[in-house]
């Protein structure tokens, strides 16, 4: 190192220094001190409408390619269905067949029974209404993310252009932006937290610890650029009730303590989310589990009720399906939080896919690896629905409640309704269901000396 | 990364599968994509797991003898083309007219294929003979423990009995179309397909 370098690195580091403070200020003044005011400039809104303008033009440019070819332009099968299925029961067509065939009554074992069961087998192989909720929401026309590129041809010079940009936008601009946040974010809510757990309980604690929850969320919204519309905030949780709503991912959380302040419930993880854990119920009681608890059910049941009872703390957040949904539909709700006696405040959360997709898959990707998605994505686009808040009716029981929630919650967020767990995402169905059908069939075929199946042994 | 799920498919590919099974081009880049979602080893073939992973399959009392129905003789996986050749039993018969370019000989959709794809649900042993043991057995696995072996063991004389023509107490395959010729076979084992 000779003279030669000594007047260049000195400029060097100048110019370093001098951006370094100018991107600081830019970052304080547009993104973290609305943060903390809860304000807005409207730059998201603006980043939003150009983004599908452009959108817009990719699904153009890509349809005259494939007119040009004289193909048609791939469209998932998720969107129209592969197969139109017929909706008929096992009675009605064993019946239609035998009314066709022979003039046999109902009650006899005729061998194109089998028929109706083949025929069944073979559209679940080929479109069924469950494994497709556990991967990612297949787009309707390419949002200019290699991720999303699944069949996707005709994309010309000039969308490859447009992509290669996209590419340098989000990783080198908005990825290092958005972690930069996120860890501000973060280590604001450890530090003030921690520092709030010193004062003694009353409302100046409350008060602080609601402001800063609230900050420090919000700064993470911005940290995954996420545009959340809410509606009907009149509807919002109040103390003593409990939240519930459907789960896509972790973000989910985010999402609805930037609106307001609610108590977590979970297991006690590790690591730095265990650091977080602890530090967030030393400024208000979260109800956290060690996972030895997580299989006590009465044990669970007890902290939960005992936290509602308390007028004075924070409503519950809880999310019944249990794992994450790939928001397409809402699975089976677990029955667990709806015996709980207290009011239901049901929220629906809808994620706009083409932005960028908040599904985590948990068996594809980790933690770290799907926040990296979600931090060089285009944005998180969704909308929170707060649904009028419910409670056990006269002769309810826990399960039929909440299914009746559930099925509130789809309808807002024009989701599926399903049945079915979510814990098929991993496990077996229970051997129960067959077993049912058979006794269906078994039915027909011998009449009423089968002992008839209670229609409310469903789940 | 990434399911690119057609472009591991030739153009060549699709035409064979066209010219074999009547499918349109459309409808099989879509059943590939099916296929694929289901592979989960991501190995270009499926195994009896992957079929069994599908709740609504699993829950089905013929379940097990419909993923048999993929699977050639002896062997545990089940690749793309032979995946289509066993849906294409199940396209409609009048998507027939629209196709005229199959290869000479019965398409795979025909009345006497559907048939043969229900015969073959019930021979197990596939010797061309519907015993009275394999009866018994596909009856158990619709009826589970709801019915005693008695009158299941009856049921499955009577079928028999009405079915046998030539007196050897099995079902041949001829006697099994026989029996079922007032049936709507057509109808029943198809699956209407989207384009």
């Amino acid at each position: 190192m000779g003279p030669f370098m000594s007047p260049f690195n000195n400029l060097l580091c100048m110019l370093l220094g001098i951006s370094f403070t100018v991107w600081f200020t830019l970052l304080l003044v547009f993104i973290i001190v609305p943060a903390i005011f809860g304000l807005s400039f409207g730059i998201r809104g603006l980043y939003m409408k150009t983004l599908l303008k452009v959108f817009k033009w990719a699904t153009v440019r890509m349809e005259r390619g494939a007119k040009e070819k004289n193909h048609l332009l791939y469209k998932p099968y998720s969107l129209n269905g592969i197969i139109a299925k017929e909706p008929t029961s096992l009675e009605e067509e064993l019946k239609e067949i035998r009314r066709n065939g022979s003039s046999r009554d109902l009650d006899e074992f005729e061998m194109s029974d089998t028929f109706y069961f083949c025929r069944r087998g073979i559209e679940s192989i080929v479109d069924d209404e469950v494994t497709k909720r556990f991967t990612a929401e297949e787009l309707e026309s390419w949002n200019l993310l290699t991720r999303s590129n699944y069949n996707f041809q005709h994309i010309s010079t000039r969308l490859t252009v447009l992509w290669g940009l996209g590419v340098v936008i989000r990783y080198g601009f908005l990825l290092p932006l958005r972690l930069t946040l996120a860890i501000t974010g973060v280590s604001l809510l450890v530090v003030f937290t921690t520092m709030i757990g010193f004062l003694p309980n009353g409302r100046v604690k409350h008060f602080l610890s609601e402001k800063v929850h609230l900050m420090c969320y919000r700064i993470c919204v911005r940290a995954l650029t996420a545009i959340i519309t809410y509606h009907h905030s009149e509807n919002k949780p109040k103390n003593g009730g409990i939240c519930v709503a459907n789960h896509t991912s972790p973000i989910d959380v985010i999402i609805l303590a930037s609106d307001g302040c609610y108590a977590m419930v979970g297991q006690i993880h590790g690591g730095l989310m265990g650091l977080i854990q602890k530090s967030m119920v030393k400024a208000c009681p979260h109800i956290w589990f060690e996972r030895s608890e997580v299989k006590d059910r009465h044990l669970v049941a007890k902290r939960l009720s005992d936290h509602v009872k308390d007028k004075s703390k924070l409503p519950i957040l809880i999310f019944p399906e249990g794992t994450c949904i790939n928001n397409t539909s809402v699975m089976m709700f677990k029955k667990g939080s709806f015996e709980i006696a207290s009011t239901v405040y049901p929220v629906a959360i809808k994620y706009d896919p083409r932005f960028g997709d908040a599904f985590w898959n948990s068996s594809k990707f980790g933690m770290v690896n799907y926040l990296l998605r979600m931090m060089s994505s285009w944005a998180i686009v969704c909308s929170v629905w707060y649904l009028p808040p419910m409670s056990r009716q006269e002769g309810e029981d826990a399960v039929q409640f909440a299914n009746r929630v559930k099925a509130a919650i789809a309808r807002q967020g024009g989701l599926v309704d399903l049945l079915w767990d979510g814990g098929l995402k991993r496990g077996k169905v229970k051997d129960t269901f067959k077993e049912e059908q058979q006794k269906l069939y078994s039915k027909i075929l011998v009449g009423t000396s089968v002992s008839s199946w209670d229609p409310a042994v469903h789940l | 990364m990434g399911s690119r799920a057609s472009s591991l498919l030739r153009e060549e590919d699709i035409e064979e599968i066209k010219k074999e099974t009547g499918f349109s081009h459309s409808q099989i880049t879509r059943l590939y994509s099916r296929f694929h979602s289901l592979d989960k080893g991501e190995n270009g073939a499926l195994s009896r797991e992957d079929f069994q992973r599908i709740p609504e399959l699993a829950i089905n009392p013929l379940g097990d003898r419909i993923i048999n129905a993929f699977f050639p003789e002896g062997e545990d996986q089940a690749n793309f083309r032979g995946f289509m050749r066993t849906l294409a039993h199940f396209r409609p018969v009048e998507d027939n007219e629209k196709n005229k370019d199959l290869t000479s000989g019965e398409p795979l959709n025909s009345r006497t294929n559907k048939l043969l794809f229900a015969f073959r649900l019930y021979d197990l042993d596939r010797d061309d003979k519907i015993s009275r043991d394999e009866l018994l057995q596909v009856l158990r696995m619709m009826v589970g423990v709801n019915i005693s072996d008695e009158q299941l063991g009856s049921i499955a004389d009577r079928t028999i009995q009405e079915a046998d023509t030539n007196g050897d107490m099995c079902i041949s395959f001829s006697e099994f179309i026989k029996v079922l010729e007032k049936v709507d076979v057509e109808q029943k084992m198809s699956i209407r397909f989207l384009h």
